[in-house]
């Protein structure tokens, strides 16, 4: 304990110097303005910048980057609460609450709320990164192929169980995503799957273009030609802050988003997507008041935003403890310490701890850096309400296709795009949430890899799925809450005595 | 006919083309699973949602409750769209979006000419000099250059 408080300070030495500093503040101001703009999230915001940073050393670059990856992360909560667009899947459950809440003149407090949620779940994730990497780490390397395909089974089940309307269709919708998920190449047998021939389809459809399609161009196909228009909302000074009542609404999603986010992040792989959808699911189940979710719940924003922030955090633990890359900005960052010399892995904290201890402290610094820049930044952002929808939305559709089309340079996710947008205008008028389609998307190739590589290495046999205790713990807790959300109609089934007509 | 039991019958329908196509690839078996088996298996629990939903869907709100009072305007907007991602790689980026905002503007929310000019100009070329000149991201210049 005391080794570590004293491996701090050396690292706040590092992070706080002059030139660490204003990098830091550079990759947080870039970082913030790059994940603003529509379709543009944190890995490709990271991807644009990263030559930016190869001729400085590696201490200043890594904190750069950092600084950009948790700029982006903020900035595509801001499309999402303004402007209904995800910069990526993690952001895709803030576009509904967030969104909501600035149609109620509330975009101020959104932000607000989303940025301080941000700055809480990061710093104590962070914390608990410094005493718990280690162990942690460990624990997460117990993570094979069966343990990936429970978990993430156990992520759809999760969803579908806490969704307020009918658990059938939201099961419905993540089999639709699920499906979509199929499109591209095998990566067992190499197989072309559905792809009629499109050779950009060969990765599968990527997930920024389905989510702006079906978030923000169903969006407007949905509003833009209303009898009446959404109204200009003018705010004012006292409305950019939260109420009292919101504070206390956002409390207590804000520290069950950080534990959620921060123990979903740290395993391997993109299964951190899932903790903001299981966050807003426990929201919505918890709350006093499950119908406001989907028109302005300050929980449906505090919680999700606070997961996907406390998963960032956990997903630099197996990177940082073990140099093993858990999320693709993980691998860039490690690609940007090769570039600059350093070799990543288990060593590094022995080899390096200016480095080590330096990054460390430079994700808490770089919270506060962007509590303090983006808090009065939310009035110049929610002032973008003030233009008529009208003209707002053809500069949203520009930066919209723009976005989508600069992460590959294709014009293929464009036309998918359109397609998933006219889908999502489908689906919303016939009641059905779009949500669990992203999160089919993101997780289909990840459950069918596991499911053939856990099957793999139990020459075929499935009882793999229950030997090992991980995964016996993940799906039990699927069954008990397949159980639950059976049990209503069980017992309506079984209660045949209140169906009888009353004795005369 | 109600919206669930629509949306019923586009899931089963879905499903179906889904098992038709997975039969170009190899199913494998059930503990060797081939590229075929995800998608079919997938495929299958799709139209047994799709006829749960339809099965369930009779209390749900009648199809002819929906409104469409937006579909003139959304199927402008698609085309606009469509028009983009056409336009893309034929026209070049920034003659494209010019169009498309000019149309949007112009021609589908008829605002006034200054508004609608000075914003095409500016989306269409402020766009294009911050993601291809400052953030070095390539954009399709068409035959005239744009």
């Amino acid at each position: 304990m005391l080794e570590t408080l004293q491996n701090l300070g050396l690292g706040f030495q590092v992070a706080l110097a002059p030139g660490v500093l204003w990098y830091g503040f550079i990759g947080c101001l870039v970082g913030t303005l790059v994940g603003v703009l529509p379709g543009v999230g944190p890995l490709a915001g990271i991807s644009l910048l990263l030559p930016v940073t190869y001729g400085l050393d590696a201490t200043r670059a890594l904190v750069m980057l950092a600084g950009i990856y948790y700029g982006a992360m903020y900035g595509g909560s801001t499309t999402s609460i303004l402007m209904r667009i995800p910069g990526e899947a993690a952001s895709v459950m803030t576009c509904i609450d967030g969104y909501a809440m600035a149609r109620k003149g509330r975009a101020g407090p959104a932000l607000t709320i989303a940025a301080v949620g941000s700055y809480v779940a990061g710093t104590v994730s962070v914390i608990a990164l410094m005493f718990l990497a280690p162990p942690l780490a460990t624990f997460a390397l117990r993570f094979g192929p069966p343990e990936y395909f429970s978990l993430l089974l156990l992520g759809l089940l999760v969803l579908a169980y806490m969704n307020s309307g009918s658990m059938l269709k939201g099961l419905a919708m993540a089999a639709l995503g699920l499906l979509l998920g199929m499109i591209g190449i095998d990566q067992m047998s190499g197989y072309f799957r559905f792809a009629y021939g499109v050779a950009e389809l060969g990765d599968g459809i990527g997930v920024v273009p389905v989510a702006v399609g079906l978030f923000g161009l169903a969006e407007i196909l949905l509003t833009a030609g209303q009898p009446n228009p959404p109204e200009v909302i003018r705010p004012r000074l006292r409305d950019l802050l939260p109420s009292r009542r919101e504070w206390r609404e956002a409390n207590a999603p804000i520290w069950r988003g950080t534990v959620i986010g921060f123990l979903i992040g740290i395993i391997p792989g993109s299964a951190h997507v899932i903790s903001t959808f299981v966050s807003y699911a426990i929201e919505r189940k918890v709350s006093r008041r499950p119908e406001e979710f989907g028109r302005g719940a300050v929980a449906g924003v505090a919680g999700p935003e606070s997961a996907n922030n406390a998963a960032t955090s956990g997903a630099f633990v197996p990177m940082l403890a073990l140099g093993v890359p858990g999320v693709p900005v993980a691998a860039l960052l490690l690609a940007a310490m090769m570039v600059h010399g350093v070799t990543p892995g288990p060593l590094l904290i022995q080899q390096d701890p200016r480095l080590f201890w330096g990054f460390i402290a430079s994700m808490y610094v770089g919270n506060v850096i962007l509590l303090i820049l983006n808090l009065p930044l939310v009035g110049l952002f929610v002032n973008l309400l003030r233009v008529p929808y009208p003209v707002m939305y053809p500069i949203i559709l520009v930066c919209s296709i723009l976005g989508v089309y600069a992460v590959n340079s294709s014009v293929v996710d464009v036309w998918i795009m359109l397609g998933t947008g006219v889908l999502g205008y489908l689906l919303r008028k016939l009641d059905f949430e779009t949500a669990p389609i992203v999160l089919g998307l993101v997780l289909a190739p990840m459950m069918e890899l596991s499911l053939r590589q856990a099957l793999a290495m139990s020459a075929g046999h499935y009882a793999i799925f229950v030997t090992r205790p991980i995964s016996l713990t993940l799906l039990a807790v699927g069954a008990l809450l397949v159980a639950l959300a059976l049990r209503p109609l069980i017992s309506r089934t079984l209660d045949w005595r209140s169906r009888l007509p009353a004795e005369t | 006919m109600t919206v669930d039991r629509v949306a019923g019958v586009a899931l089963v329908v879905i499903g179906l083309v889904a098992v038709w196509e997975s039969r170009a690839f190899p199913l494998g078996t059930l503990h060797r699973p081939g590229p075929a088996y995800m998608p079919l298996l997938l495929a299958l629990l799709l139209i047994v949602f799709g006829i749960a939903v339809f099965a369930m869907g009779g209390g749900a709100r009648r199809l002819l409750e929906v409104g469409w009072p937006e579909w003139r305007h959304a199927a402008a907007i698609f085309a606009a769209c469509a028009f983009a991602a056409f336009g893309l790689d034929r026209l070049g980026y920034r003659l494209t979006m010019a169009v498309v905002v000019g149309l949007l503007l112009l021609g589908l929310e008829r605002r006034g000419w200054a508004l609608g000019l000075g914003l095409t100009v500016a989306m269409a070329w402020g766009s294009f000099y911050l993601f291809d000149t400052l953030l070095r991201v390539p954009l399709p210049r068409g035959p005239f250059g744009l």
